[in-house]
């Protein structure tokens, strides 16, 4: 039993690892310095530590802790008519969904210590894929709860925005993620990671999930990204017309939950898009059982490279977190490129665009897999 | 099921299924809704039943309390006036309750004991579910598709009616 508990907080561990260090990549590198390369200005650049007294400025890191120390230390204001039971919980409402849903995404394949098999994934749950769905409809509630709740037009109009915005795209969302259950006959995202451990053209080309299912992918990662409402699908937010919707009356600790549970969100798509289309934690060439049962790197062209597991294991997880990186650092592009879509827009995207693309696509998945069972 | 865990989580259930009648603000009654209906989720999950577990959430609690929220908030109900409705709406909620009841408590009370029949090791996994829905049970899953797609046509045209 103690074993088992240890166990289970080491994986929490090294997961909230991975996310941190996401979050630190892309909510303060990209978002404050990339950026501010694409819009030809300095970006933050004022932080130091003790002003400056010690010989090396530590850069980027300095606005790294200093962040979050100034939203830690502002006032927490409820405005006077707001709804004070329903003001705290908002925020609380919008972070906790997003953050539980990554104890079913694996970061690893098994890693056998002592001759206990440890399968690298928070919880292994038969639904998974349907389990990330639930907790993602249910962040929707902060939007609600925290525009409804402060009593102000602005974040009102931000809320009732952000829930129909969501809703429509949820839709699309779930539809895009049958095809990849068809396929892969299952919704527990470690078997699904495992299933994208295959070859094609003779062992060259890895058989990622992005090759069974292209338009899925396309219509899963537009959804993802409405989901975490983010430019271009920022209307909730749109700081040009409702100041910043459903958070305009939040300030301090309430504000940044707000602003984490967005950027999360992200990190969360990423970590879908990941497990999904782009073979997970999988590494092309390495196996922990290659051909002749070796862990290591089994090249196409009849080259091997045998390497201790634990290393096996350490290159997965890598591989998994470096993937994560550059789908944020993907969308973190996408907000800073583009610009904001008209509501109705959004809506017509949503409905007549995403909606049957993603119907066609299960049909068209469905036929294919029937005629080739049909056929083998 | 832990008999400690089951009070615990029945007495939240119920706290929370009473407060969705007894609140007078309405946000609040949906807020109390979702969590009855999680709360639920989490007893489903408790029996192994994860797949419907999870897909309470996702269909009740996720999408339709949602829109009922969508929709007090749209009409910026802040407080009801009152907090029942006529006389005879709540003897006929509290009589139709109470045969509920009576009928689950009666059903429970004169069930055969022993040992249940014996469930297989995939018992609630989605497979298992979709083979039984898809075969023995497929006339009544396809009839209640039909009762939904009546309802959508008819609420349809109940909102429509006062337009022309």
């Amino acid at each position: 039993m103690g074993v088992e508990i240890a166990i289970a907080t080491a994986k929490v561990l090294v997961m909230v690892l991975i996310i941190l260090h996401v979050m630190a990549f892309g909510g303060v590198y990209f978002e404050r310095k990339v950026s501010a390369v694409i819009q030809n200005r300095f970006g933050a650049n004022r932080a130091n530590i003790f002003g400056g007294i010690l010989p090396v400025n530590l850069g980027v890191l300095n606005t790294l802790l200093a962040d979050p120390v100034k939203f830690l230390l502002k006032e927490d204001i409820v405005p006077a008519g707001a709804d004070k039971l329903l003001h705290t919980a908002a925020p609380i409402l919008a972070l906790a969904p997003v953050l539980v849903t990554f104890a079913v995404i694996p970061f690893g394949d098994i890693l056998t210590v002592g001759g206990r098999d440890i399968n690298l994934q928070g919880a292994e749950l038969n639904v998974g894929l349907l389990y990330i769905l639930a907790m993602a409809s249910l962040g929707v509630y902060g939007v609600v709860l925290g525009g409804w709740a402060s009593n102000s037009r602005w974040s009102l109009l931000g809320g009732i925005r952000g829930s129909a915005q969501m809703i429509s795209y949820e839709i699309a969302m779930g539809l895009s993620l049958i095809g990849v259950v068809l396929v892969y006959n299952t919704l527990d995202l470690q078997e699904i990671a495992r299933a994208q451990g295959g070859y094609f053209l003779r062992g060259w080309l890895p058989a990622w999930g992005i090759l069974y299912q292209p338009i899925g992918f396309v219509i899963f990662l537009v959804a993802g990204v409405a989901e975490s409402k983010r430019i271009p699908f920022d209307l909730p937010e749109s700081e040009s017309e409702l100041v910043s919707g459903y958070f305009t009356e939040y300030s301090g600790a309430k504000h940044l939950m707000f602003m984490m549970a967005d950027f999360v969100e992200v990190v969360l798509v990423s970590a879908l898009v990941t497990t999904l289309f782009f073979g997970g934690w999988q590494v092309p060439y390495l196996a922990r059982y290659g051909a002749m049962g070796l862990p290591g790197f089994h090249f196409p062209w009849g080259a091997t490279l045998a390497l201790p597991a634990l290393l096996v294991t350490l290159l997965q997880i890598g591989a998994f977190a470096i993937k994560l990186m550059f789908f944020t650092w993907f969308q973190v592009m996408l907000r800073w490129t583009l610009p904001r879509f008209r509501y109705d827009q959004l809506m017509r995207l949503g409905w007549q665009g995403l909606l049957p693309l993603a119907l066609v696509n299960v049909a068209l998945s469905a036929l294919v897999i029937i005629w080739k069972a049909g056929a083998s | 099921m832990n008999p400690v865990l089951f009070l615990l989580l029945a007495l939240l259930t119920l706290t929370a299924a009473l407060t969705v009648v007894l609140h007078p603000k309405p946000v609040h009654s949906a807020c109390a809704l979702v969590v009855t209906l999680f709360v639920l989720s989490v007893f489903f999950v408790a029996l192994d039943a994860q797949l419907i577990g999870v897909l309470q959430i996702v269909v009740y609690a996720g999408a339709i309390v949602v829109l009922l929220l969508f929709v007090i908030m749209l009409l910026n109900l802040q407080m009801e006036s009152h907090a029942f409705g006529p006389g005879w709406v709540v003897a006929a909620a509290v009589g139709g309750g109470l045969m509920l009841a009576a009928v689950l408590v009666s059903q429970v009370w004169w069930a055969p004991g022993g040992a249940g029949p014996a469930v297989s090791a995939e018992f609630g996994y989605p497979k298992e579910v979709a083979q039984l829905l898809f075969t023995t049970y497929l006339l009544p899953f396809e009839l209640t598709s039909v009762l939904l797609l009546v309802a959508i046509v008819g609420a349809v045209a109940l909102t429509k009616k006062g337009l022309q």
